[in-house]
């Protein structure tokens, strides 16, 4: 007689349905956080896809990419946003982390949009810094003028 | 002879004779406070701008540096517990002073956590950004000091800053495992709270357990990672620190004014009773001498 009061009482137990493995839960939306020490872009907003130039070559990063860290090289960041628009970046150096939970943190040390980049004073950076590899002296040097030049060249593809 | 004269100059004073302040006395204080309530209240004025300027450069600093522990918050990343682990803790502060608790309350987390370091045996070394933190920890704890930076404070923080601090800090060659960034965290114009945001080296990362989630990482992204992440920390805690110094430094003025301007009023009293006193007493004399000539 308690045994069946006690059945009663605990049978409304959710029935746990068979089925398919779930979908990789978490967000299917990215949380992108994008800014330079000066300025935010993007703060934990939700974008389609990002494109980053990583010193190991350029990626495109949608929600739910595997977790990685990498580190930028001067180029273009392209952000689609969610109504199918893109935006162009140039950024200097800096990181970007990708997280398990689907956030994206971009971090760059100088981020510009494109249509604030001067084509013409960048050729005459690169033509400057490209004189100056000639007659740079040591290492360290000879080291900046090649990131003067890496960063120009790339800043003149960028606008052509 | 002699000692007449040597009467007449030497008077002992017995128990305190206290001259009433003179008039002259009094305008002399008065001037003087009056002087110091202006430099004060242009201080403030000063203060407050540069708090403005501060506290707009601080929002998009802020998503930066959230951003830049955002990695070590999600992965959970922490150094192996019970090893003796070398640690380094960055104090940031300034050079200017006049601005209330700012730099000895960093002074005192340094020192508190220098003593908890080393009650457990840890070895650890310090890095102050500021001379006023150095001024307070070179007495006591001058033995820690790896490395000092001065001409702090003057113009606003920028990237650049932080990246030669974190240069030079790298260049010492001092292999910490773990670390924090201590720094006076800006929370309102009346309130600020001294903080710290962790760091780590670059092995303790990559051995943390969490790391294996993250996909194709070399050891040269990392230590790039790294060195980035050191920077961005940094210049976090700069952009706080000025804030709240700024904001510290405008409520300390502001209160110096007040008081200054009460000691005004005071003094001014007094100023008013005494040059009363001093006609009565006049009025007195002659009246009494008119009244014994007649």
């Amino acid at each position: 007689m308690m045994a069946a009061r006690f059945l009663r009482r605990s049978l409304p137990v959710l029935r746990q349905a068979r089925c398919y493995a779930d979908a990789p839960s978490g967000s299917a939306q990215m949380s992108f956080t994008f800014a330079s020490p000066t300025q935010v872009y993007f703060k934990e907003a939700s974008v389609k896809q990002v494109d980053v130039p990583t010193l190991t070559g350029a990626f495109g990063i949608l929600p739910a990419h595997v977790p990685t860290l990498q580190v930028l090289r001067p180029g273009v960041v392209t952000v689609f946003n969610d109504d199918g628009s893109a935006t162009k970046f140039f950024v200097s150096s800096g990181s970007i982390t990708v997280n398990a939970d689907s956030s994206v943190q971009l971090l760059a040390e100088e981020a510009f949009p494109l249509d604030q980049l001067d084509v013409a004073a960048a050729k005459a950076n690169l033509e400057k810094a490209q004189s100056e590899m000639v007659s740079a002296s040591d290492e360290a040097a000879r080291a900046e003028v090649q990131i003067n030049i890496d960063a120009n060249e790339a800043i003149v593809k960028a606008l052509e | 002879m002699f000692a007449r004269t040597s009467a007449l100059v030497f008077l002992p004073q017995c128990g305190q004779v206290r001259n009433m302040a003179t008039l002259k006395d009094i305008t002399i204080r008065l001037k003087s406070i009056k002087n110091i309530q202006k430099i004060t209240k242009s201080m403030k004025m000063v203060a407050a701008a540069k708090y403005a300027r501060a506290e707009r450069q601080l929002k998009p600093a802020r998503v930066y540096g959230n951003g830049a522990g955002a990695l070590y918050e999600k992965a959970e990343i922490k150094a192996p517990e019970g090893v003796a682990n070398k640690h380094l803790l960055i104090g940031v502060s300034s050079d200017r002073g006049l601005c209330g608790a700012v730099h000895s309350n960093v002074a005192k987390a340094i020192k508190a956590k220098i003593a908890n370091l080393t009650g457990e045996g840890k070895e650890v070394m310090v890095v102050n950004v500021g001379d006023k933190l150095r001024n307070i920890l070179q007495r006591t704890h001058g033995s820690y000091l790896l490395l000092s930076c001065k001409e702090v404070g003057r113009k606003p923080p920028t990237f650049t800053d932080a990246s030669i601090v974190a240069t030079e800090l790298l260049n010492m060659g001092y292999e910490f495992d773990q670390g924090a960034v201590i720094y006076n965290r800006f929370r309102s114009v009346i309130s600020y709270k001294t903080d710290e945001k962790p760091i780590f080296s670059i092995d303790t990362v990559a051995n943390s357990e969490n790391m294996g989630i993250y996909d194709d990482i070399d050891a040269d992204v990392l230590r790039n990672y790294q060195e980035f992440a050191l920077v961005n920390t940094i210049y976090f805690g700069l952009k706080e620190s000025t804030t709240s110094e700024q904001s510290a430094r405008m409520t300390a003025m502001d209160s110096a004014s007040k008081n200054a301007s009460e000691m005004i009023d005071k003094l001014t009293l007094t100023f008013n009773r005494t040059r009363q006193a001093v006609i009565t007493k006049e009025l007195i004399e002659i009246i009494s001498g008119a009244a014994a000539l007649t």
